[in-house]
């Protein structure tokens, strides 16, 4: 019965072709026909949105045998942005993991008109990215080594061949351009209807005129919903209701934070050009002009992503807004004349309308997917920057396959809804960042940009005295970090100039404080951390720990453990450091954006036990990080304790006093391989311990350092980061941590079964270090992440962090190495003897560097010799 | 004491528009810097002989930023940067002889200067309804003398209700001006007060009592009061509100805005005179009430209250009603009449209050005597006292005005005195909802402007900055270019207009960058504002405007109710 309403739906849909079809359809639905439906008591998933999310998820769902799904949309299908979508596909993005969700909603597009019978419009245009800069050049050039190595065709064009490829582009002020052949246009209303078709197919049923009012959730567990037409039962709830996501999100009794935006995007439609541009005439982005042409009906359909965006539904909005937005010509006009410039012969052009379809936009410019850390079964996608199209097939598919399957087939920790917390979720804060999202659309990406909207927001207690020396700061989860310390004497460039793929004006800066941290002593303030604490009043800390860790924590009071935080598979969820305070309570230190993510994993196996409590100590303390060899002797003069290794041994923690407060916890250890403590600080005695430290310090040479040294101390150290170099498809095994699991420890651990199978097995890809040989940090473009890692001419794998070493005088890189089989391309067992005796390049924009692999860090050639230097320093200071 | 300062007001007339200044591109303008073209030359033929001998000295001249130079607001800085400016100039010409030079100030410069006197007023609203027919006023001020003559006041009437505006052009210094500025609002307020008022003050005074506040005055920092003179102008302020209450014992009929604009202008000149005559016991008081009679100033004031709007003018500035006409275009109704040699029926006053045997001398080259342009102002002594009187007045008046021979001087064919009054001559005129705003302006905009493109530029600015009518296809033929040439036009439109908060400060902009075209020339409005002190009063003269904003929904409920 379903599939026939649906059926009659699509039919009425696409009898009046293009974009007004909207308001002609809309009269045509009978209200007998909506409320003669009932709603089933129960399924086991009720999906909310019949946007091209929705639609996806319900289609993937049913593919992989849920069928049980019930789609909820308050309209019709496929009537909000999905229905003012431009229609363009394209796989070029900054991210592989985009790159790999459009290319598979690319493919399954394709066939979709095959499959379910409707026309979905989809024509195969290809597309062309032109570049007026050379930095845009390079941006490209990097987007198209990555493409190139998971299969998509693409090739860097010169400007010629983009005149041979589009009739009406001026070409005259291009350096060059990407071309994209197998891009594709499609009506992405029809792309949801025929989605939403094939589910239905498949057994989903599919209710439009719906009104979702809120979810019910018991215990922190989805149990239903409950709609304007009565409750239906279900285990999981999907919210992919788009521009309504953030408020369907915080509807509910224990609300889903769902930090998503709207901005108006324009976009202008014309009539037929004289002759008809054909249709498969490819689309252009001139990211440099702010503007994307495809062609449309044989006239040309142009938007862009203007500077100064206007962000509406603010206060909040209802669905009648949405289709009686005004066109702003004067909002239009910079890329309106952007237009003209790039195609000068359209100025006869006629305009049919310009489009105002408001579009939904993240803190990050990434999408939002994956189960909310707060309600279990409630899970999300939304918030796609204006590539729903783009994104929706390769989202729907990963969302189903994390709903049936517990966890995607790819990593999606960029995506994943736990990157934010509630303190992303102020309206206001939402409002400032998309202003400066939307733009960075179609801005020059360069390494270590950092937001400059929403700023401030978490700061530690030294934030001002930071700052008054001269600190630049970059921000990670709303918190405030030190990048490095501007000399009194030094100007940095200006933020607009300082942007560049080569060697960045901070280098002298940050080598600065590097050597100071490998002769001397700098301090980092690292407050960032995500800080928790577990106590308990028997062994249930100790228990819960060694479940959930896979390194021993039945360790004496005192000591620090290393140790990852396991999925089933044996992937890193967290990792982290343990220091155990006592028999039964230990301090757990985190990267700063585990505060969610890591919460709701902790959270979510804790037993139900009132004397076990974990709690968020992240605010209590502030993290001083001591690097470099004379943090001994700062500390011990500040403590009147002897902290020599022989006293104070690594990897060992301790409450003791530093200065008049007591109560300090100093851990000798630093996450950078250096010698050197940490001291976490009651907030209330931070600024004393620093301006103490900062004091003593001076005999010893301290300065402040900033992330950026801390960076390049740990990458030259073979130091992975969670998050950076590691995800939750990486297993310790993977990156030369066996040490820091123990197999034997007597417990069962997550992630145990997997691990010694693979352990047996052997491991398909290794974690590795590279060292830049012939490339010339003053003149060669820097690595960054994600460069293709190429063994004997062969593509292995990528980066997923560098820096330059300043003690190596060389770029170091961190990135997995596969061992593809040449005949079938499947993956086989990496050796450590299969690491070493390769030849490495790494791809930088397309020009390969000689590269030497290391499994271990190299050896502190300097060891001994600093030794020395520290002896003839200390001569000298002593006296 | 200001001697024969400007040639415009007193002496042979200078018609800027006949200047050559800004007939073409640099040369030209050049003979007129003549300070400066004798430095140039200089330096050109030093110049010259130096790049033959050192030329690798010349062709790396140190460089000095033209905007920074170009802008000498300080004559001494000037004098001192002058010749390294001709030095640049000449190096930089010899590098790059095809494009000439310039020295412009940047437009972050000139909207400094602009906007350096600007003040805006809204009036207040309570409980978000905004029961003042006023909405509000913009002002500013552009100096040609160094310093300013003109001057401008605003207040609120706190015991009767309306709003007093005014605009004051001062000649022969800024002493009469600025007495006029500060005084004769008072002088009006107290004409203004029922009897009851004025008795309730000067009982206050009389007990020592806090007096009533009369008026709220809105103030530019820049606009002073002066500290010594208050308590002088105090005691005749007072002296007049005893009069009046003497005069009025008994009768307390309705107050007539008319006579009273009339009388507090002449009480004030009269009050003028007298101090004058009188003398003060302290040397600096008696030195200023003497300067303040000798000077002279012209007086353009606008009442409002309610839908009644009194316009009294004495002299040659000019209030200008801007009027929106149904189809949305604008005109001008002038609410003022010039006293000036341009009006016919003050010249055959002139010549009827005189005997006949003076008709050809009274007014003479279109002067006053052949002397004064404005035919009514106050101050001015020397058109108004007998020629004993004022030989008296400066043979027992201090050093500094004995000495002066601009004071000492008798005008040519002075018979018959007084020659010259400050009667006003008032307008009045009933708001109709097309009335938006109006224009106070000294004589230095309107010779710059017509009354015409000054209501239309004004009206313009208040619509466009609320009311840009966005654009909508809707069914219109129109294409990708037609549309991107009328989307141009609407922002160069609103950049200029958005430059300016201030409808007083986009006016003299106009006034002082207009080209043949009626747009504002930015090289043009950076030449008239880098003008040296001593040059820009030949090319153009003081300019004050005062823009007050009508509220047409106040003015259309007025009407409504009767």
């Amino acid at each position: 019965v379903m599939f026939h309403r649906l059926l009659s739906v699509v039919r009425r849909q696409s009898s009046s072709r293009g974009w007004q079809k909207w308001s002609s359809a809309r009269g045509g639905v009978s209200a007998a026909e909506v409320h003669s439906v009932a709603l089933p008591a129960q399924a086991q998933v009720v999906i909310c949105g019949g946007g091209i999310m929705g639609t996806s998820v319900a289609y993937h769902l049913s593919k992989m045998g849920w069928k049980d799904v019930v789609l909820l949309e308050q309209g019709r299908l496929a009537a909000g942005s999905t229905r003012f979508c431009a229609g363009i596909l394209s796989t070029a993005r900054h991210l592989t993991i985009e790159q790999k969700m459009a290319d598979y909603s690319n493919k399954l597009y394709q066939q979709l008109e095959q499959e379910t019978g409707i026309q979905t419009g989809y024509v195969r245009t290809g597309s062309i990215f032109l570049a007026q800069t050379q930095d845009r050049l390079i941006s490209l050039k990097r987007i198209n080594s990555r493409l190139n190595v998971i299969g998509i065709p693409s090739e860097i064009v010169s400007p010629k061949r983009v005149a041979e490829l589009h009739p009406l582009l001026n070409v005259h002020d291009l350096v060059g351009a990407l071309h994209v052949p197998e891009d594709a246009v499609v009506s992405s209303a029809d792309v949801a209807l025929a989605l939403a078709s094939a589910a239905s197919q498949n057994g989903v049923q599919i209710y439009d005129r719906t009104s979702l009012l809120h979810v019910m959730v018991k215990k922190g567990q989805v149990t239903g919903v409950e709609t304007d037409k009565g409750q239906i039962q279900c285990q999981y709830f999907v919210n992919c209701a788009g521009q309504w996501a953030y408020e369907l999100g915080l509807s509910n009794e224990e609300p889903v934070s769902i930090p998503v935006h709207a901005c108006e995007h324009f976009y202008l439609l014309t009539r037929p050009w004289e002759s008809p541009l054909q249709s498969n005439t490819a689309t252009v982005v001139d990211a440099d002009g702010r503007i994307y042409i495809r062609n449309w009906q044989g006239g040309i359909l142009s938007g862009g992503f203007e500077k100064n965006p206007k962000p509406i539904f603010t206060e909040g909005k209802n669905q009648l807004e949405i289709q009686n937005l005004q066109e702003d010509w004067d909002h239009f006009e910079p890329l309106l004349s952007s237009l003209l410039r790039r195609m000068p012969d359209l100025g006869s052009l006629e305009i049919v309308k310009l489009v105002n379809c408001p579009e939904t936009f993240t803190p990050d410019m990434r999408c939002i997917m994956g189960e909310s850390p707060s309600v279990q079964g409630y899970f999300v996608l939304a918030g796609m920057n204006s590539a729903g199209l783009s994104f929706g097939g390769g989202a729907g598919r990963y969302l189903a396959e994390w709903m049936v399957h517990g966890y995607p087939s790819e990593s999606v920790w960029e995506l994943d809804l736990k990157r934010f917390g509630a303190l992303q979720s102020s309206r206001t804060f939402l409002r400032h960042r998309v202003m400066e999202v939307m733009p960075l659309l179609y801005d020059l990406k360069v390494p270590r940009w950092d937001f400059q909207t929403g700023r401030q927001l978490r700061t530690s207690p030294l934030y001002d005295r930071l700052d008054a020396q001269g600190a630049r700061w970059m921000e990670k989860h709303g918190f405030e970090r030190p990048k490095y310390f501007v000399p009194p004497d030094k100007d940095l460039l200006a933020l607009e100039q300082s942007k560049t793929f080569y060697k960045p004006d901070w280098f002298e800066i940050v080598e600065a404080e590097v050597k100071c941290c490998k002769e001397a002593v700098c301090v980092i303030d690292m407050s960032s951390f995500t800080k928790f604490e577990i106590t308990s009043t028997g062994d249930q800390a100790l228990e819960i720990l060694q479940y959930l860790f896979s390194n021993d924590l039945d360790v004496p009071v005192g000591h620090i453990v290393h140790t990852g935080m396991l999925n089933e598979s044996g992937g890193y969820e967290n990792d982290c450091s343990i220091a155990r305070l006592s028999k039964r309570s230990f301090f757990m230190i985190s990267p700063t954006d585990q505060q969610v993510h890591c919460w709701a994993w902790l959270k979510k196996y804790m037993p139900e036990d009132s004397n076990l409590i974990l709690e968020d100590v992240t605010w209590k303390y502030t993290a001083l990080n001591l690097i470099g060899p004379r943090a001994v002797d700062v500390l011990s003069e500040l403590s009147y304790a002897p902290m020599t290794p022989d006293h104070f041994p690594s990897l060992f923690c301790k409450e003791m006093s530093v200065g008049y407060a007591n109560g300090i916890r100093v851990m000798s250890m630093t996450h950078t391989g250096e010698p050197g403590f940490m001291l976490y600080i009651p907030i209330e005695y931070a600024l004393h311990v620093y301006n103490e430290v900062m004091s003593v310090g001076q005999k010893y040479g301290i300065r402040n350092a900033g992330y950026y040294a801390l960076r390049s101390l740990r990458i030259e150290k073979f130091f992975a980061f969670w998050g950076q170099d590691l995800n939750t498809l990486t297993t310790p095994l993977e990156c030369g941590r066996e040490s820091r699991v123990k197999l034997d420890k007597g417990v069962d651990f997550i992630g145990r079964a997997a691990l010694l199978e693979q352990k047996q097995n052997g491991v398909y890809k290794r974690l590795t270090m590279f060292i830049l040989d012939d490339h010339d940090t003053d003149l060669d473009l820097w690595p960054w992440w994600g460069e293709p890692i190429y063994r004997n001419g062969q593509y292995v794998g990528k980066t997923t962090s560098s820096a330059y070493g300043y003690t190596l005088e060389r770029h170091v890189c961190l990135g997995f190495v596969h061992n593809f089989s040449e005949d079938t391309g499947e993956e086989q067992v990496v050796t450590a003897d299969f690491i070493n005796r390769g030849e490495y390049e790494i791809d930088i924009a397309g020009h390969r560097f000689q590269a030497k692999a290391k499994l271990y860090p190299v050896p502190s050639l300097f060891t001994h010799k600093r030794r020395k230097d520290d002896m003839e320093l200390s001569d000298v200071h002593g006296k | 004491m200001c001697v024969c300062p400007g040639p415009r007001r007193i002496g042979t007339p200078v018609r800027s528009s006949s200047l050559p200044l800004f007939s073409d591109a640099m040369p030209a303008p050049a003979q007129l810097f003549f300070p400066l073209i004798r430095n140039c030359e200089l330096s050109r033929i030093y110049g010259t002989a130096c790049y033959c001998h050192h030329k690798h000295l010349c062709c790396s001249p140190p460089y000095i930023p033209p905007s920074r130079l170009r802008y000498t607001p300080h004559p001494a800085y000037a004098t001192f940067c002058r010749p390294k400016e001709s030095w640049w100039q000449y190096t930089q010409g010899r590098r790059y002889a095809s494009t000439p030079q310039k020295f412009y100030l940047t437009p972050p410069q000139v909207n400094s200067i602009l906007k350096a006197n600007e003040y805006s007023f809204k009036v207040p609203e309570f409980d978000g309804k905004n029961v003042s027919s006023v909405l509000g006023f913009d002002s500013n001020q552009l100096p040609a003398n160094a310093p300013i003559e003109d001057r401008r006041s605003a207040a609120t009437c706190l015991q009767t209700r309306g709003m007093l505006l005014g605009v004051f052009d001062g000649h022969a210094g800024c002493a009469c001006s600025q007495a006029v500025s500060e005084r004769l609002f008072y002088y009006i307020a107290v004409s203004l007060l029922p009897h009851e008022t004025l008795l309730e003050i000067e009982n206050a005074v009389e007990s020592g009592r806090a007096l009533l506040p009369i008026l709220q005055w809105h103030k530019h920092p820049n606009d002073y009061f002066s500290k010594e003179a208050s308590k002088l102008y105090f005691n005749s302020l007072r002296t007049y509100w005893q009069e009046l209450i003497d005069l009025n014992a008994g009768e307390s009929g309705d107050i007539n805005v008319k006579e009273a604009l009339v009388n507090a202008f002449k009480r004030l000149d009269n009050d003028i005179s007298l101090e004058a005559q009188v003398g003060d016991p302290n040397s600096f008081l008696n030195y200023l009430v003497l300067r303040v009679a000798f000077s002279g100033a012209t007086a353009c004031v606008a009442h409002v209250d309610g839908v009644d709007l009194h316009v009294a003018n004495t002299g040659d500035s000019r209030a200008m009603l801007g009027v929106q006409e149904e189809d949305g275009s604008w005109s001008a109704v002038t609410l003022s009449n010039d006293h000036n040699a341009q009006n016919e029926r003050e010249v055959e006053r002139l010549k009827l209050e005189h005997p006949k045997n003076e008709a050809k001398s009274v007014v003479k080259q279109d002067r006053l005597l052949g002397l004064l342009m404005p035919f009514r102002a106050f101050g001015d002594v020397k058109f108004k006292w007998s020629i004993d009187l004022q030989k008296r007045v400066i043979e027992s008046g201090p050093d500094q005005l004995n000495d002066n021979e601009y004071t000492k001087f008798i005008p040519p064919n002075y018979y018959t005195p007084p020659y010259l009054t400050a009667e006003p001559e008032v307008i009045y005129h009933r708001l109709r909802p097309q009335d938006k705003f109006l224009v106070l302006a000294t004589d230095g905009l309107w010779e710059t402007m017509h009354r015409q493109d000054v209501v239309r530029i004004v009206g313009e600015y208040l619509t466009g900055m609320h009311h840009q009518q966005p654009i909508a296809v809707g069914g219109y033929k129109v294409t990708l270019g037609q549309m991107h040439g009328l989307l141009t036009e609407r922002r160069a439109k609103m950049s200029s207009v958005f430059e300016d908060q201030n409808a007083a400060t986009h006016l003299i902009r106009h006034a002082v960058g207009n080209n043949e075209f009626g747009t504002v020339d930015h090289e043009r409005l950076s030449k008239m504002l880098s003008l040296p002190e001593e040059l820009a009063r030949m090319y153009r003269d003081d300019i004050t405007i005062i823009v007050v904003q009508f509220n047409s929904h106040v003015v259309g409920a007025y009407q409504n109710q009767e």
